[in-house]
Parts: C-alpha cells; structure tokens; sequence
C-alpha cells in the first residue's frame, strides 16, 4: 500500500507539473499581452510594466520563477488588479463555488441513484420511461437553457425563486438544478444500465436461490456490484461541480470562481490563468486518487501493493 | 392415443417431487417459443434423477420453473409440480409450487427445502462478499442462527466440501479461490439451509476433467450422508452413468424416454437415445469420426408436426410426420415415445455399432458390479 501511494502521488505531481508547463507555453504562444489594450500606451509605461512583472525575461526563466512560487503555494500577483493575488481571488471565490458545488453534488447524488435503481428495477414500465425521458432532457439540453427555462417560470412567472444571488437559501434551488441536471441525467442512466447489467449476473440467481427476499437481493448483493462504474465518473464529476460552473455563476451572479477564471482568460491575466488551471487540475487529480481508494473499500477485487 | 400417462417410477421410496404436464411458453421478439411441452417428471425421496439432452430441449426450464426463477417473460400454461415435505409441526404436507405466491415461494422454499447448484462457478458467486458471509446468509434466514453458530455451520460446511483451511477460506472472496473450489463453495450454499432436494444444472460443465469426478463423487458422498433427493441436468451422459438412479431423455420441450439407469444405457428404445448413445466419445471406436445427431433442434416457435424428432431421426416411420407419438410402456420403470414401439410398427433394431458398443460398457460396468 505504502509502495502505492508513493508511486502515485509521485505520478500525480508529474502530472501537475506537466499541464502546468502546457498552459504556460499555450499561454504564451498566443499573439499579445496582459498589458495589449486599446489604449495606446507609451513604449515606456509598457517597458516598465514589462520590466516590473519581468516579462522580459526569457520564458524558461520565467516559468522557473513561477514553478518556484508554486511550491511554496504562491501562485503570484494578478497581472490586472493592482494589489490583488491570484490566492485572493481562489480564497474569495472558492467558497462560493465550493458550497453552491456541494449542495449540488448532494442534490445529484439524491436524485440520480434512486432514479436509477427504479429505472432498472421497473425496466419496460412507466416510471423507466418517464426517468429516461428526463435524463434525455437533462442530458442533450445545455445547463444555460435549463436555467433560462427556470428563470423564467419559477421566478419570473411564478415569483417563487429569487432571479439572482444566493443571500437567501431560496437563491441556491434553481443554480443548483441547473449545474446538477447533466450530472444527474447522465449518473441516472449509468446506475440504470449498471444495475440492469448486474441484475442479469449469474450471483443474482444464485442469490435468489437462496431464498432471501428480492428486496435484500438488490440490497446486499446488486446495489453494491452496480454502484462501482458510477463510482468511476464520480471523481470528475464532484471536481467539476465543486470548482463551480462559470456560465451558471454568470447566470446567477454568484461571486465564484468561474467569473475571476472566465474574465483572466479574455484579459490575458497570465499568473491567474495558470493559477485557475493548476489549482482546477490539481483538484481533479485528488477527486480521481480519492476516487482510486473508494475502489478498493467497495470491490475487494482491486487491490494495491 | 390420448396423451402421455402420468409415467410413475415403481420405487420403494416416497414421491417428493412430481411435474405433471408442465407446458411452458416465453415471449420473445420474434414470437410465442413453445419451450416445455407437457413434461412429466417424478423425484422419490434420496434417489438421483438426471435429465439429458441437447442445449435448448427446455431441462434447465423444467427446474428453474422448481425454484420459481422463470425469467419474467415466461409463462407457465398448464401442469402442476407437487412437492411433498414435511412442515415445521412434523406433519407431512403437498403443495403445488406453480400456485404459490412468488414470495412464499423463495421465503419457504428456495434454499430451505429446495436448493440448486450452478453451471459456472466462476460467475455464480458475488464478487464484492467474502464466501463466509454469503455462506450464512441463508442460515440467518432459514435456520434463524445466530452469528456465531451460522458461522460455525459454515466451517462446517466448507470442511464437508471438501475445502482445507476452512477458517481462512471463510474470510475470502470468490476472485481468491479456483474454479474448483468456488464450486464447492457453492454445494456448500446450497446446501446451507439443510434442504431436501438439490438441483444440480450442469454442475462440472465449467470445470476441468480432473475436477469434474471430485465434485460428483462429493455430491454423492453429501447425499448419502443427508439423505437428499438430486436432478442432475445435464448432457453428459459419462455423468449420467456415474450418478443417476433414473433418466429421463428430454428432445424439444418434452420426455421423449425415461427408465433406470441400466434400461438407458443398455436397452434403449428411442433412437433420440440412440443417437446421444453413439455420440459419446469411447475409446474401442474405430471410426475416426465421432458421430454426431444429423441436424438440429427444432425452432419451437413454430409448434412441431406430429413426431418433433422425425426430421433427424434415420428411423422415421410416415405417421412420425403426422401424430405425436405416445410414452409406450416397455418395463414397469422404462417407457419411450416412439411409434417403433407400436404394436403395427416395422421390426427395427439400434444400429449395429451401438449394440457392440453397449456391449463393450455393460462388460466394463460388470467389472465393477
């Protein structure tokens, strides 16, 4: 197990660094500057600027600089606030994103895996078909429609729901459903044909010739077996939603992190493009590790040494 | 003629399972498939019956209508299957498993009385639950144990089957033992809940020759020592001379023969019997061929005209193509389907090979006698 760890958290830091790297590169390969507006600055305002943020260094250089700030979870000043960092911005925006990102990661889980479980255990009726019709929606229409859609019914139409914000508790129902509805579309129809596939395994028959009732069969011996590739997905999935989604912050004004991410990208903000990217990435990376260990708690079959 | 006599087996012993006429059909895509045709089958109490024939001819049906575990496009059209036993107050006692509600059916009964054993140990074991565990599930269920004697028991059990190092085994998964051994294991759920009568579906299909005589010798072993009844269902018939007490020959949903062991393999009657007689491999042919039954089974979706075997069978008299043939007694135990056995019938005898072959088996089993 030690042997494991070591090697994949060893594994996981090489792939920090390397997509750290690529956005560097790509980043600079991109014709322009932070400091290119349409404003037309002097030569030497823009020399000093270049001079300050020492732009003029060679890029291995500067990539040098910036990785050795990293190590030290410095991920630099912001290129356009004045007296801003890039650690403000994640400290001001993770919060939001997190907590909006975590009651939707709640509100997927409640909805999908029993929407599953009953698809596949009234597979043919009404109640699968009525399910797939929803997961079809939630998965062919784009999140930004269905919160348009919702908008305009439960708070506009109905005046149930605020427009925007999230000051009351009434403000996260309707981002929620609408960052949530891919996830919980897709996760439904997984656990769906997941349970449907174990249903028809050989164990199931032999669980049934045992005697012990239908209810515990699906309990004790289905749940678990059809629940390991919805665990797979889980990983990515809970990044995306934790690390927040910028159209739907957009739509809602929620102060997240997707706007200081959206607005670094169209501003040419390098330090908080590279910090947005490193910290969404390394996130991921912890989701899918963490996700590596659930594995081997719910299928005895993977072991790691 | 009218249809086929409820065949009886002349035995000392009580009846404990008795199909009568069980017709069985399933909903598919393409249409009604007619899979069980009236099939009359009895179990007397420790005797072993085994049910041969090709893949499709409906033996796994027949018992999977036992257990209740029909798939649910399956619907049972006619017959009965009476199971006799004796309640919890000592009394003895007759229901028909075809009339009870599904969930009394697999609370009372499966596993309880009536246990079965799979074709292929490799998938018929959960893979995310150690073998103690679902070893005992049916012992907290049927025998009302508690923790420590269930798990008992199942030391117990694992040591019956044949499996050392029972305390160590027991905290295993399924993925840690080999074909053999999950095997064992599952005799060993089976027979967990101390049942009455174990349905063997093809039990050493899966598994390596050397194997496959273990596990049978261990299922007899176990049934003399508990007294069980046993199907076996199988198309193995090295595994029917081996165990079976009785066999009934099943071709497209029905019995075409049944009779002891001895009238099978020695006195056959039908030439459905006849011809998976002459496919089995035996050392004396000199043929370099291995004869196989020309054709195939008939697509029971449509329903067969007169005899279902006539379009395969080298014997094949006119009125096979028109009228179903009857069971025609040939021994209190013995009675095939045949139009050969009709009074009127043309004088036709097995062919040649067969009859020098059953010769060459019945010297060898004497050898042993």
């Amino acid at each position: 197990m030690t042997r494991f760890l070591v090697k994949r958290i060893g594994m996981m830091i090489v792939t920090l660094f390397l997509i750290a790297l690529l956005t560097f590169v790509l980043m600079h390969a991109v014709p322009g500057g932070p400091f290119t507006s349409d404003k037309q600055v002097s030569k030497a305002v823009m020399d000093a600027l270049n001079e300050k943020y020492k732009l003029n260094d060679p890029l291995w250089k500067q990539f040098l600089d910036y990785m050795r700030g990293l190590v030290r979870f410095d991920l630099g000043p912001s290129f356009k606030y004045q007296g801003k960092t890039v650690n403000d911005f994640i400290s001001n925006g993770l919060p939001y994103s997190a907590k909006l990102g975590a009651i939707t990661l709640v509100f997927v889980l409640c909805a999908s895996i029993p929407m599953g479980i009953i698809s596949a255990l009234r597979n043919g009726k009404w109640q699968d078909m009525l399910v797939m019709a929803l997961a079809t929606v939630g998965v062919t229409i784009p999140s930004f429609v269905i919160a348009t859609g919702l908008i305009y019914f439960f708070s506009f139409k109905l005046g149930w729901t605020p427009v925007y914000g999230v000051d009351k508790w009434q403000g996260y129902i309707l981002p929620v459903i609408a960052m949530g509805g891919y996830s919980v579309s897709f996760l439904a129809r997984l656990m769906r044909s997941s349970l449907l596939d174990v249903m028809g395994q050989d164990y199931i028959r032999t669980a049934r010739a045992k005697g012990i009732s239908e209810t515990r069969v699906i309990l004790k011996h289905a749940l678990r077996n059809a629940l390991i590739p919805v665990i797979t997905v889980l990983g990515p999935t809970v990044a995306n939603l934790l690390t927040g989604s910028f159209v739907i912050e957009k739509i809602f004004a929620i102060p997240g992190m997707g706007g200081y991410f959206v607005n670094s990208v169209t501003q040419r903000d390098y330090t908080t493009i590279m910090g947005m990217t490193v910290f969404y990435a390394a996130f991921l990376i912890a989701m899918v590790f963490i996700v590596d260990l659930f594995y081997c708690l719910i299928d005895p079959r993977i072991k790691y040494d | 003629m009218s249809e086929a006599k409820v065949v009886g087996n002349p035995s000392a012993n009580k009846k404990i399972l008795d199909i009568k006429n069980l017709d069985i059909s399933f909903q598919t895509n393409a249409g009604t498939i007619h899979a069980i045709r009236g099939v009359n089958l009895d179990l007397c109490k420790g005797e072993t019956v085994a049910i041969v024939g090709e893949s499709g001819s409906g033996k796994s049906v027949t018992m999977k209508a036992v257990m209740g575990l029909l798939d649910s496009n399956a619907t049972v059209n006619s017959g009965e299957i009476l199971y006799t036993y004796t309640d919890e107050k000592g009394q003895e006692a007759t229901v028909d498993l075809l009339k009870l509600p599904k969930k009394q059916l697999r609370q009372n009964f499966n596993g309880q009385r009536i246990a079965m054993v799979f074709q292929d140990p490799m998938t018929s074991l959960d893979p995310t639950m150690t073998i103690g565990k679902q070893i005992m599930e049916s012992m907290f269920l049927h025998l009302q144990m508690d923790k420590e004697a269930a798990k008992a028991r199942a030391l117990e059990l694992l040591e019956l089957v044949g499996i050392p190092d029972a305390e160590k085994r027991f905290k295993n998964y399924p993925h840690q033992l080999s074909g053999g051994m999950r095997q064992r294991v599952v005799i060993a759920i089976a027979l967990s809940a101390n049942p009455d009568i174990l349905i063997c579906d093809e039990p050493t299909t899966a598994l390596d020759v050397t194997i496959q005589a273990r596990i049978l010798e261990l299922i007899m072993e176990i049934q003399q020592k508990m007294g069980l009844s046993v199907v076996y269902i199988t198309h193995d018939l090295g595994v029917v001379a081996k165990v079976a007490d009785y066999v009934d020959v099943m071709y497209a949903g029905k019995i075409v023969e049944v009779g002891n062991v001895n009238e099978i393999f020695f006195e056959p009657k039908h030439p459905y019997t006849w011809g998976l007689l002459s496919a089995m491999p035996d050392l004396e042919t000199d043929d370099d061929r291995l004869y196989s039954i020309p054709g195939s089974p008939p697509n029971l979706l449509r329903e067969p005209k007169g005899d279902a075997f006539a379009a395969r069978n080298q014997f094949a008299l006119a009125i096979d193509e028109k009228a179903e043939p009857p069971l025609f007694q040939i021994s209190p135990t013995h009675w095939a389907a045949t139009w050969l056995l009709h009074p009127d019938a043309p004088k036709v005898e097995m062919p040649p090979e067969l009859v020098a072959r059953l010769a060459r088996a019945r010297k060898e089993a004497e050898k042993y006698l």
